[in-house]
């Protein structure tokens, strides 16, 4: 490799995979009134980086993710995704919704494959390869069931899956966990870490769950309460991978994080009660 | 299955009661002169030996075909009318306000009333049957595809946007099986209200058919023939809705089970 292209290799690779500069976002409400979801936000998720959102019931963590996969366009500032501005959706990204979002006329395996299909590969492969990514979730024996014969946590993992197998660069989970009990989210936070150790993907993942923040993710980010949410604090999370996350959770590091976190975000979710009125996406 | 054995047997007993004192009343004097009464009420074996008649000298088969064609064309015109009707409004809302006074107007009136004018316009051929059962299908099935592509799940959508899909993929893999589950969903009514276009229109205005037997027994004052008309029809209903509920089966698989009511 010549010298030129690795220097412009590193320039590339420098370049974060999420940058959210100046981003604002507000919305219009009937009677021409508006509402200031998010303040002037700025945000940069590295390539291979693990960064976890938490902040209050409605203070925007969503919709800040959701700038991010372009699916909202923000009031002022923009979003680069590896330093190339981003118009209309995030095709480098995979969205992990919190709601069910698998097609409930498909199998898990047709869910699967039909992100491959898509954009062009084959049948017979596409579902080739969507078998292996069910296997590889633990779901190799319920490829034919329909969503509706899942356990809310096989449909979570059928829906890694259907995100995983078009290898995005970028991987945006909102809460994707938030309607499972806690067991399955334990198991689920296990999987998504194994998955990720093996193929590091820039991960945003939006959660209210700080436990679940700190022992899955490299950097926390605390939102304040909404309106005009804005960042309020950046932690680097230095535990050792690979993690265990039930593990991860007696050791003394972890607690020591936890509790500085939990001192400055206690603030904001008490904020966010006495608000009462909550207007806007969580 | 003792419960389903004891269900069976219960709901044997009352066919088995309500034609036994059908066949009491008009054959005994119990209510009056058994001529008189069976003048209104013929007998059950009058009508079984009837109904045996017909399909034995197989006359009726002819009807049945006729009634059978008529509904099935209604249905499948009316289905594809209203599938392409309902995707085409509910894709352009602007064109969806503009019609929707005058659809809900034409929904408004009692379909019933132009067999007379279907009559008079298509003859008194298969057309004008069909013509009816299609005003009755067309706007079942309008409805439900219009409620279908409006109703998918923004999640689902939002997701399938996510994934890569394109705007003719959408239809393919979101739009079209959230409509079409919504047309299954509502092909018991459709199918049924295809048979009632196509009785109705032969009722009162045909050459052939079931609703013709049973109009021409009642001119006539055939009481037995008006009611065997009816039981033939009615398990002609019957077996028509088994179909259905078998298709529907294969067909919405991917669907939670409910709890089937007995038909």
């Amino acid at each position: 490799m010549s010298s030129a292209m690795a220097a412009t290799g590193t320039a590339a690779s420098q370049a974060p995979a999420v940058e959210l500069d100046g981003v604002s976002i507000t919305f219009k409400l009937a009677k021409g009134s508006t509402y200031a979801a998010v303040a002037e936000t700025k945000l940069d998720v590295a390539a291979g980086e693990f960064v976890a959102i938490v902040g209050p019931t409605g203070c925007g963590k969503s919709t800040l993710l959701n700038v991010a996969a372009g699916l909202i366009k923000p009031s002022t500032g923009h979003a680069r995704i590896f330093g190339a501005r981003l118009a209309g959706l995030n095709i480098q990204a995979g969205y992990l919704f919190q709601q069910d979002s698998l097609m409930p006329w498909k199998t898990a395996i047709d869910n699967v494959a039909v992100a491959l299909e898509i954009a062009g590969t084959s049948r017979d492969e596409a579902l080739q390869r969507a078998q292996a990514w069910l296997g590889r979730v633990g779901l190799g024996a319920f490829s034919h069931r329909h969503p509706h014969m899942l356990s809310g946590g096989q449909r979570k993992r059928v829906g890694l899956a259907q995100v995983l197998i078009r290898n995005p660069r970028i991987l945006l989970m909102d809460e994707p966990f938030g309607p499972l009990d806690a067991q399955t989210r334990l198991i689920m936070g296990d999987l998504l870490l194994k998955l990720w150790q093996d193929d590091r993907k820039a991960v945003m993942f939006v959660t209210h769950d700080l436990e679940e923040a700190i022992a899955l993710a490299d950097r926390v980010v605390i939102m304040s309460a909404g309106p005009a949410a804005s960042i309020i604090g950046d932690y680097p999370i230095n535990l050792t991978r690979p993690r265990d996350i039930s593990e991860i959770k007696l050791e003394p590091e972890f607690h020591r994080i936890h509790r500085e976190i939990w001192t400055a975000l206690k603030a904001e979710v008490l904020k966010g009660y006495s608000q009462g009125d909550m207007v806007g996406a969580g | 299955m003792q419960n389903q054995l004891l269900l069976r047997f219960l709901q044997l007993m009352v066919a088995v009661v309500g034609i036994g004192f059908w066949h009491f009343a008009t054959t005994t004097s119990l209510f009056g002169r058994p001529k008189d009464i069976q003048f209104f009420f013929s007998t059950p074996l009058d009508v079984f030996w009837r109904i045996v008649k017909w399909f034995s000298e197989g006359t009726i088969w002819h009807h049945l075909g006729i009634t059978l064609l008529e509904s099935v064309l209604a249905f499948v015109i009316g289905t594809i009318a209203g599938v392409v009707c309902g995707f085409w409004l509910a894709r352009r809302p602007l064109l969806a306000d503009v019609f929707d006074p005058y659809i809900k107007g034409a929904n408004a009136l009692p379909r019933v009333v132009l067999a007379p004018i279907f009559a008079l316009w298509l003859g008194l051929g298969i057309w004008s049957k069909v013509a009816l059962g299609f005003t009755l299908v067309f706007f079942i099935v309008f409805f439900n595809v219009f409620q279908g592509v409006r109703e998918v799940s923004q999640t689902v959508l939002a997701n399938a946007r996510m994934l890569g899909m394109t705007e003719r993929q959408l239809l393919r893999h979101v739009f079209i099986p959230s409509a079409l589950s919504w047309v299954f969903s509502s092909l018991h009514t459709s199918v049924g209200f295809a048979v009632v276009g196509a009785v109705v229109g032969e009722y009162l205005g045909a050459a052939a058919g079931l609703g013709y037997l049973i109009q021409q027994a009642e001119g006539v004052f055939d009481v037995t023939g008006v009611f065997a008309g009816m039981f033939v029809l009615t398990a002609f209903v019957l077996l028509i809705d088994g179909i259905v509920t078998v298709v529907e089966n294969r067909l919405l698989a991917w669907r939670p089970q409910t709890v089937q009511s007995a038909t």
